[in-house]
């Protein structure tokens, strides 16, 4: 995949794409379709939400030394913050703290501008052995 | 409020008892192209089944890979129980949500998943829901969260 980051097949199958890398993490993307529409005109809650995911997974991915540990998805939590027009929707994660056993992450997604996220989240992942 | 570009069951105001569930979500937009559907009902719950779909979902047991579309399913019907509690189909948004996974959701068995809004306080309404792939008591997903009522306090 593009950027060296991997995406989970339904990440895949919804179009979200790696867009660039910020800050040393990959950004990636999604644009609109009839496929990812909630009410008419915006985004659905789930989408966003896997797309939260994705770009939580894809920071997770950037780890050093998370080369022998599979990654479980623990729980998320997603604010939704303002609604997501009919236009591209970028996230980004960033690995707020990297235990042993535990990851501690964040996410957000946004349309425009960055400092005006549409959706933010947190999200932990068990590190689990090969 | 209407939302003009809404099939006619979606039509803002229309009291719950007129809803046509099993036509609730067909061919519209994310919930049409996950194939969700109307499961059955409660008093005070709502169940959606969402049958597996290897092309989106993928078919290694992976609690990364199922996880995305179960969001969006128990969004679905935590949403739904909201207009269930209320009487009526009425503008709301999800204000926020917490997804609980438990297990990997098993290939190729449809996943089910129940809503219930066990509180409406002002123009919130709290919402929570699991999913599960055939066993209830063996659930992948657990949810809580809460959706705004956009037209205001509850009726």
């Amino acid at each position: 995949m593009s950027g060296g980051v991997t995406l989970p097949p339904y990440a895949a199958s919804l179009g979200i794409v790696f867009a660039y890398t910020q800050n040393g993490l990959p950004v990636i993307a999604c644009d609109p379709a009839e496929h990812i529409l909630g009410r008419p005109g915006f985004w659905h809650g789930g989408v966003i939400g896997g797309l939260l995911e994705a770009a939580a997974l894809a920071a997770a991915a950037s780890v050093p030394g998370g080369e022998g540990k599979m990654l479980r998805a623990a729980n998320l939590t997603i604010q939704f913050t303002r609604g997501g027009g009919m236009e591209r929707v970028f996230a980004a994660g960033s690995i707020e703290r990297a235990g042993r056993r535990l990851l501690n992450l964040r996410a957000e997604a946004w349309q425009q501008d960055r400092s005006r996220p549409i959706a933010t989240a947190t999200m932990n992942v068990l590190l689990l052995d090969r | 409020m209407t939302a003009p570009d809404s099939p006619p069951f979606l039509q803002m105001q229309t009291p719950f008892a007129q809803v046509d569930l099993a036509q609730l979500m067909r061919g519209l937009g994310h919930s049409g192209w996950l194939d969700m559907r109307f499961h059955a009902r409660g008093t005070d719950w709502i169940e959606l089944a969402m049958p597996w779909n290897d092309a989106i979902m993928g078919s290694a047991a992976d609690a990364t890979c199922a996880a995305g579309p179960i969001i969006g399913l128990l969004d679905n019907a935590a949403g739904i129980a909201a207009w269930q509690r209320r009487g009526l189909i009425a503008p709301q948004v999800t204000v926020d949500l917490r997804i609980d996974h438990l297990r990997s959701a098993t290939p190729g068995r449809t996943i089910i998943a129940r809503g219930e809004c066990h509180a409406i306080a002002g123009a919130l309404a709290y919402v929570r829901g699991f999913a599960h792939d055939g066993a209830p008591d063996d659930p992948v997903a657990h949810l809580a969260g809460s959706f705004m009522l956009l037209d205001g306090a509850a009726a």
